[in-house]
């Protein structure tokens, strides 16, 4: 009995680790490319822009300068970004209990894609507002796909939703489609936008934080709430549980933390699908570990998948977007076929 | 202590249930008897709520549409007859699901939650597989779970949906003795879906036999399982004698329909 009566949260063990991953990551993330900086000033000059932490880490002002203002904020937006978008995966899995479900189910980067190429088309004077664009894009996106869906189907069914959310992107993408054929000199700046890039800056970083605290918040707090709901929704709501209620705050939660991540980065895809299924290998099933350990593997992946970005090429960069897609596409094909028999 | 009032279910535009009462007083055993696609089964949801349905369910004497659903899940307990189940989950947090109705929404599960869910576990002779997962288990293990579940909820009124179909006879046993005793020790009310009349009649109290969707005939088991009714509505040729204990068993007749 005291070996099963333990809470099904994170294992502390799994949490270190993932943390481990994570600041491994994010040193090598700030080093990359800079020949003569030894990790160990890095994880130093770290600890010196903690507030009140004051050590010498040994480097020059103009490397300092490079690490503060190029390196760290995109290490950070990445971490943010991954972190965001695997939690958000992982709560739109639970709500429609299914591990292949992806942040982008609803009609999240259509949206968004729509509203990215519609200010760098017609309105070329503020390109400063893509990144608002696109956060009102995708949270526009998801809006209409949970209206259509409950309006066609069974309120707070999950079936239709999933089908207003095809009808929803096939549309967006079709106008996106027929918005970008008027300055077909803007193609490469759209895909270069649709493809991802974590290199905003600290700018982009101040905006999305806000939301993307109160979105990881709120998923976090629906762990266990998710467990129930992997019951179905009949046994759910004999539990006493509104399943409809819990299933609409989750993807609120999740589609904010999508439309944040896709404000700064454009649409980068596979991550939601392929962080919380290697999880959910590792760590178990239960949502209550699920959700932090994708948070903090997706910051762990994206920050990797960047500089890989950054280097393979080098001095050319990769979209990151590129980089996630070719890790995850063969991914995604072995999880259809290890989950193939549990579909048909 | 539970009680249903002219209760009708329309699903694919026809009456699935149509015009059933029931009444059950504390303590007491009801089982819900009737050929397939009788309506049992859509009868235990609507009195659950988990179904649209027209007519009355009082539960204590409280029409059941005025509770919330977290107290209705303190009051009745629903096990179904084909429940989903979280692959992944260790049998263990499963069973804690039954605590749900006592746990805040965003709050988890005290020790005494805890202790519940494992006792319940060593009742039903399921502690040894509290870290299996639940998708790794046989059926009549998953039955066994899914009861556990139930149970946990330590609700005092139990609806279980065909709680037997996929156990072997002495585990058959062993569940439908457990619930007995639950009842005469806590004054558990139960009401169950059961598919085999003998022992339908040899545990409940009362019978209530359902056929398309209507209460056909209902009382004390010698009332209801004759043999001119089970023949009628199960389509089916019986020969109905006296057991030991004076309850009807139900035999069937080689060479009948
Ligand atoms: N969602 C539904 N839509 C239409 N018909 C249904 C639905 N659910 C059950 N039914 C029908 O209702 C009848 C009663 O089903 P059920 O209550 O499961 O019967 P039982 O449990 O007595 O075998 C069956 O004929 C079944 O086909
Ligand atoms: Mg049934």
């Amino acid at each position: 009995m005291t070996t099963q009566a333990r809470p099904s949260r994170a294992r502390p063990a799994w949490v270190a680790s993932a943390l481990g991953v994570l600041a491994v990551s994010m040193v090598a993330g700030l080093l990359d490319g800079a020949a003569d900086i030894s990790p160990w000033q890095v994880v130093l000059q770290a600890v010196d822009w903690l507030p009140f932490a004051h050590v010498d880490s040994g480097l020059a002002p103009v490397e300092q300068g490079l690490l503060y203002e190029l390196r760290l904020p995109r290490v950070l937006v990445a971490a943010v970004v991954g972190g965001l978008l695997a939690m958000a995966g992982a709560g739109y899995q639970g709500v429609f209990r299914n591990p292949l479900a992806d942040p982008y189910l609803l009609g999240a980067a259509a949206g968004a894609g729509l509203a990215a190429t519609a200010v760098i088309v017609l309105l070329p004077s503020a390109e400063g507002s893509v990144p608002i664009a696109a956060f009102a894009g995708a949270v526009g996106g998801v809006f209409l796909a949970y209206t259509l869906g409950n309006t066609a189907g069974r309120a707070g069914g999950t079936a239709t939703l999933v089908l207003a959310g095809v009808a929803v992107t096939s549309f967006l993408t079709a106008i996106q489609t027929f918005v970008q054929q008027f300055k077909v000199e803007e193609l490469q700046r759209i895909y270069a936008w649709i493809l991802g890039d974590v290199g905003g800056g600290w700018d982009q970083l101040w905006l999305v934080l806000p939301y993307a605290a109160v979105s990881a918040v709120l998923l976090l707090v629906h762990g266990r709430m998710l467990d129930v709901l992997s019951v179905g929704d009949e046994e759910a709501t004999s539990l006493g549980v509104r399943a409809s209620r819990v299933r609409f705050t989750v993807l609120l939660a999740a589609s904010l933390a999508t439309a944040s991540a896709v404000a700064v980065s454009g649409l980068i895809g596979f991550v939601g699908i392929v962080v919380p299924h290697v999880v959910r290998r590792l760590a178990g099933g239960s949502y209550r570990s699920v959700l932090p350990l994708s948070m903090i593997g997706g910051a762990a992946f994206l920050v990797l998948a960047d500089l890989v970005a950054r280097t393979v090429l080098a001095p050319a960069e990769l979209p990151i977007g590129v980089v996630t897609m070719f890790v995850g596409a063969p991914f995604f094909v072995g999880v259809l076929r290890m989950t193939r028999r549990a579909v048909t | 202590m539970i009680g249903a009032s002219a209760v009708s279910v329309r699903l694919g535009g026809r009456d699935v249930v149509a015009d059933v009462g029931l009444d059950v007083h504390r303590g007491e055993w009801l089982a819900i008897i009737g050929p397939n696609g009788a309506g049992k089964s859509t009868l235990l949801k609507a009195v659950m709520g988990l179904v649209a349905h027209r007519g009355e369910v009082t539960i204590d004497s409280r029409p059941a549409a005025a509770l919330k659903p977290r107290a209705r899940a303190r009051l009745v307990a629903y096990a179904p007859q084909s429940p989903a189940l979280p692959p992944d989950m260790s049998v263990f947090d499963y069973a804690l699901l039954g605590r749900t109705p006592y746990i805040p929404y965003l709050g988890r599960e005290s020790g005494h939650d805890r202790r519940v869910a494992a006792s319940v576990l060593d009742r039903l002779d399921l502690t040894e597989l509290g870290t299996r997962r639940v998708g790794e288990l046989s059926g009549g293990e998953r039955q066994r779970v899914v009861l556990a579940r139930a149970l946990a909820q330590e609700a005092p009124v139990l609806l279980l949906d065909e709680p037997t179909t996929a156990l072997d006879l002495g585990h058959q046993q062993q569940v439908l003795e457990l619930v007995d005793r639950l009842r005469r020790a806590d004054g558990l009310t139960v009401v169950t879906t059961l598919h085999d009349l003998t022992v339908a009649g040899l545990y409940a109290d009362s019978l209530l036999l359902m056929a398309e969707g209507r209460a056909v005939a209902a009382g004390r088991p010698a009332q209801v399982l004759t043999e001119a009714l089970v023949g009628r509505h199960f389509d089916a040729q019986v020969k109905i004698e006296r057991g030991p204990d004076g309850r009807p068993v139900v035999h069937l007749v080689r060479g009948g329909p």
